[in-house]
């Protein structure tokens, strides 16, 4: 453990009945680096996902997470909303889940709801209109259009979540994640539905975010050009287990991970040997 | 095509046909016979094949009068294409609707003064209104179906009642208590059903509601029992009372005393609540807080993902409401000088709950609306007595299946950069809880 | 030990009648998902229907009690299945696939309507009748007295009860309209399209709901030898007390639940305090929500994320 992980997934396992869906899995996921999770369908990666958010509690197995000061928070030991109040984990899901009926400028401050309820005097200072609740409101609101031009959204800023094109909740869904000024940040599967177009810019907006906000991704993908264009570091997960990790181009070369793809969509296992060239 | 769209008389007629005698078995037994207890006590009959017949005569007419208007209205669920202009009237309108009501609501004492019935009224539908306000922040905003909301009215009324008669507290002390004790009894409802969903929670609601009324019953040593609380103080100006004592209002204004200046004393009041109850909401929903419980109405799962601690906002959704609900009944005591539990029965529940609905999950306006119409409309059937409750039913079947979504059904954003514009109620979450 | 065996009988007995009642509300809910508050009214309706029967019956002077009763039964189901038709045609098919809430209200309305309709069209008061069944067996003879009795009315309730169960099993499992049941309570869309009549499915479901109910109203009559127009709210709440405690969308669950709830109460109402029964049933519907939010048979929700 020479590098310096922010991320630790220490034996993880999960069992659900008789069904064991991740199975003493261990991996890292390096500082301001993107780490990407990758496995063919039904391989145990949005399990691995809703441990380490705090969704599903494991069976056995630990993760640490240890913060930029050194201060090291085991996720296990945390549940539900603490896992993004203090751990400082923000996740988007594999179905966007938005607030369809609030406009995507609300998504943004829905998101900064700890560091407003503070800000608010938990509620008190709000409900009568303190200066300093004004001032911390206005800056949640210049974060918020902050994120919202990033994403290249500030013109729909006042339109419904559930108004938008598909490609637009998808990176509203990360601005939202954003805001809560996660260390790491948990994306699943963000380039699905895309189109080529989408999904480089979708790239781009990670590398970005990786290299000025300065925040560590662990994502899972299933689209193999965005893996291979933007991961520091790939883990391929099957049947519950890794089944190898590396660099892009070492775990693209790996015939462990070709017969796994093969084994399970051949159209996959072309996108994972075609990618990259 | 022509044929299925618009029927001719004799599909029609067999349709009514076909209605006439499903009522003449539903009928039959219910309203061809009446049984009465007869000399002895044992039960006897007698028939009615003349209100029978009527009945189901009625339902035959109804029948075809019903697929008359639907041909004239066009199928269920057609877009009327209404011009720009129309649409833009109706919101330039609706932008008035609310400061004229206002107005007018604050001019009613002055305009009605002689006619107490109309003041009544008044009253009570401001009482429904800040009711529905209340229980508005609990359904509207956070989502959380609340099937026992009278309980906490009837917490505020007893609390008010049982301080003023027993230690002579004031209203105006009692009203924070009356609010707090409620707001206590909604945490104390929260904590068990935070974690059910949906109907569950509706149920476990309506069950609390019981509950608390059964007690009400029973304890007779605290709460009068059946019999209820009297003597209930009435409220004073900040200690000037409203009567024709020498100290009393009338008195120390040197004017002539009338009985009119209580109820329009109670009717200011009454208004002032509501109107609290109306900002303090508006003023939440900008809030944190209030993001948080609209963000739960729309989707729980990201709410945690998010950070927010949704216990501690469904609590605070449910203090709040029932604070409101709370203070209303402190009101509902003082004005009445009387209360029992026949006050709070489930219908109480079902009938603020129809006007959130009604309303439109979440509109503080469309509320205020939707009271107006059930409380003035279950008014005017007064004069029908026993068939009143009748005709309410199914006015509340009707206009569910008119307006499943409520008179108003857009949401106003809470904060915007550029534009504020009006969310579709198609895209709005009613919640799961 | 013999007045605990004595309530055990009787608190099986309302058990019965309450688990009639609750399959009808786990049946409607398991299918369109929603609470058919009108339910408990329809119990009334069915209690009513079987009074006015008899009453007729007697007095052509029919003397056979069997063949009253079966009658009786069968007319009561009949007429009340139609009321339960009837009130999924106009208050629920049209919000079918409307928001959650304005089915809900619409039931509520329902209530109200079927409520005062029997008010306006039978009067207010409590409608007493003689005793119909007499007669009975006792058990045992304790020492201070106490005799443990158990009567026909008791045994014709509870074989009532297990037959109809029986039926209603079969009904569900073995029947084609218990295979469309099942599929549209999966999946709507595609059972409809395998070319299952949903309409007809969810209306024959509301029909068989109210039969089952129209039964536990006249069981109801000839336990207690009374009705009335309000009767419907409570033994409506606690029935679907008794559908929730056993998991709803659970049949044997729905019975489970009855049970529960009718032993509860008796045994409440035998050793603490008849004014308390009712705050003690709808009590322990909250303490189980707590604990089994499921219910007793309830199948667990796994949370999708």
């Amino acid at each position: 453990m020479s590098s310096d992980h922010i991320l630790f997934v220490d034996h993880l396992s999960m069992r659900f009945g008789g069904i064991v869906a991740v199975n003493e899995l261990s991996f890292g996921a390096e500082r301001r680096k993107i780490t990407a999770l990758i496995g063919p369908n039904g391989a145990g990666k949005t399990t691995v996902f809703n441990c380490i958010t705090g969704f599903y509690k494991p069976t056995s197995g630990a993760m640490r997470l240890t913060h930029d000061d050194g201060h090291t928070i085991q996720l296990g030991s945390l549940n539900d909303f603490r896992i993004s109040k203090q751990a400082k984990v923000a996740r988007t899901f594999q179905n966007i889940r938005l607030f369809p009926g609030m406009t995507a400028l609300e998504n943004l401050m829905v998101a900064q709801h700890n560091a407003l309820m503070r800000a608010s005097g938990l509620t008190l200072l709000g409900l009568i209109g303190a200066p300093s609740w004004r001032a911390a409101e206005k800056n949640a609101i210049d974060l918020a259009r902050t994120w919202l031009e990033r994403v290249d959204l500030l013109d729909r800023a006042d339109d419904a979540a559930g108004n938008l094109p598909y490609g637009d909740q998808r990176r509203l869904e990360i601005a939202r994640a954003m805001c809560t000024e996660p260390a790491l940040l948990c994306l699943d599967e963000p380039a699905a539905g895309l189109n080529a177009r989408e999904s480089a810019s979708l790239s781009e907006l990670l590398l970005s975010i990786r290299a000025e906000q300065g925040t560590s991704i662990l994502l899972i993908e299933h689209d193999m050009s965005v893996v291979m264009e933007i991961s520091d570091h790939v883990v391929v997960m099957d049947y519950g287990v890794k089944i190898a990790e590396g660099t892009p181009q070492h775990v693209r070369d790996d015939p462990k991970v070709i017969a796994a793809y093969l084994g399970a969509d051949e159209e996959e296992a072309i996108a994972v040997m075609e990618s990259g060239t | 095509m022509q044929a299925s769209r618009a029927p001719g008389i004799a599909f029609i007629f067999k349709k009514a046909l076909i209605s006439a005698l499903v009522a003449l078995v539903l009928f039959s037994l219910m309203i061809g016979v009446r049984t009465e207890a007869g000399p002895q006590g044992l039960l006897v009959y007698e028939t009615r094949f003349g209100d029978l017949a009527a009945m189901v005569a009625a339902v035959f007419g109804g029948s075809i009068v019903v697929e008359l208007l639907r041909q004239w209205w066009g199928p269920v669920g057609t877009i009327r294409v209404v011009p720009p202009q129309v649409t833009s009237t109706l919101a330039v309108a609706g932008r008035w609707v609310a400061p004229v009501l206002l107005v007018f609501t604050f001019l009613v004492p002055v305009i009605f003064y002689d006619q107490r019935y109309i003041l009544d009224l008044g009253i009570l539908v401001l009482t429904y209104v800040m009711l529905g306000w209340g229980l508005n922040v609990v359904v509207g905003l956070a989502g959380l179906l609340d099937l026992g909301y009278v309980a906490f009215y009837a917490v505020g009324a007893y609390s008010y009642a049982l301080l003023a008669t027993n230690f002579g507290l004031s209203f105006w002390v009692c009203l924070p208590l009356a609010g707090i004790l409620a707001a206590f009894w909604g945490v104390l409802l929260g904590f068990p059903v935070l974690r059910l969903r949906g109907d569950y929670l509706a149920i476990v609601t309506l069950a609390f509601g019981e509950i608390i009324r059964l007690v009400i019953i029973n304890w007779q040593s605290l709460t009068g029992g059946p019999n209820g609380v009297s003597g209930i103080p009435r409220p004073t100006l900040f200690g000037i009372p409203l009567d024709n004592s020498d100290n009393g209002l009338a008195a120390l204004l040197r004017i002539e005393f009338s009985p009119t200046h209580r109820i329009v004393f109670l009717f200011y009041l009454i208004l002032a609540l509501a109107l609290l109850t109306n900002w303090v909401t508006i003023r939440l929903r900008r809030l944190p807080i209030g993001r948080a419980w609209e963000a739960l109405r729309e989707d729980e799962v990201a709410c945690r993902a998010l950070g927010i601690n949704t216990t501690t906002t469904k609590l605070t959704a449910f203090a709040t409401g029932a604070m409101f609900g709370g203070f209303a009944g402190a009101f509902f005591a003082t004005r009445q000088g009387f209360i029992s539990p026949e006050s709070f029965t489930f219908q109480e529940s079902a009938l603020v709950l129809a006007i959130v609905v009604l309303g439109g999950m979440g509109s503080q306006l469309g509320v205020a609306l939707a009271a107006l119409a059930m409380i003035g409309g279950f008014e005017l059937f007064r004069g029908l007595d026993q068939f009143r409750m009748l005709v309410f039913g199914m006015a509340m079947v009707l206009l569910m299946i008119w307006r499943p979504r409520g008179l108003i059904g857009h949401r106003a954003p809470t904060v915007f950069l550029e534009r504020n514009q009006a969310i579709s109620s198609d895209l709005v979450k009613e919640g799961h809880g | 030990m013999d007045y605990f065996a004595q309530q055990l009988i009787n608190g099986l007995v309302l058990g019965s009648i309450y688990g009639l009642i609750a399959i009808g509300y786990t049946m409607v809910y398991g299918i369109v998902g929603m609470i058919n508050f009108a339910h408990g009214d329809i119990f009334m309706i069915g209690g009513f229907i079987a009074l006015i029967t008899f009453l007729i019956l007697v007095s052509f002077g029919l003397t056979a009690i069997p063949l009253i009763l079966l009658v009786v039964l069968l007319v009561s189901m009949a007429i009340t299945a139609l009321y339960g038709w009837t009130v999924e045609r106009i208050a629920y098919r049209p919000l079918r696939h409307s928001f959650r809430l304005a089915p809900m209200l619409s039931a509520i309305g329902m209530s109200f309507v079927l409520t005062n309709y029997s008010q306006v069209a039978q009067g207010a008061r409590v409608k007493p009748v003689p005793p119909i069944i007499t007669g009975g067996y006792t058990l045992h003879e304790g020492a201070g007295g106490f005799v443990v009795q158990l009567s026909n009315i008791q045994i014709i309730v509870v074989i009532t009860t297990v037959v109809l169960l029986a039926l209603f099993t079969w009904l569900v499992s073995s029947t084609r309209l218990g295979r469309d049941m099942r599929a549209c309570e999966q999946d709507q869309t595609m059972a409809a399209l395998l070319g299952v009549d949903v309409d007809r499915t969810i209306s024959m479901t509301f029909v068989i709901g109210a039969a089952l109910a129209a039964v536990a109203g006249m069981m109801y009559l000839l336990y207690y030898g009374l009705v009335d127009f309000f009767m419907g709210f409570v033994a409506g709440i606690k029935a679907f007390t008794a559908a929730v405690l056993g998991g709803i969308g659970s049949l044997p669950g729905a019975m489970l639940g009855g049970l529960a709830i009718g032993l509860i109460e008796t045994f409440w109402s035998a050793y603490f305090s008849v004014e308390y029964k009712d705050v003690a049933a709808f009590s322990i519907l909250i303490v189980v929500l707590i604990f089994l939010p499921t219910g007793l048979l309830g199948r667990p929700e796994v949370e999708k994320v």
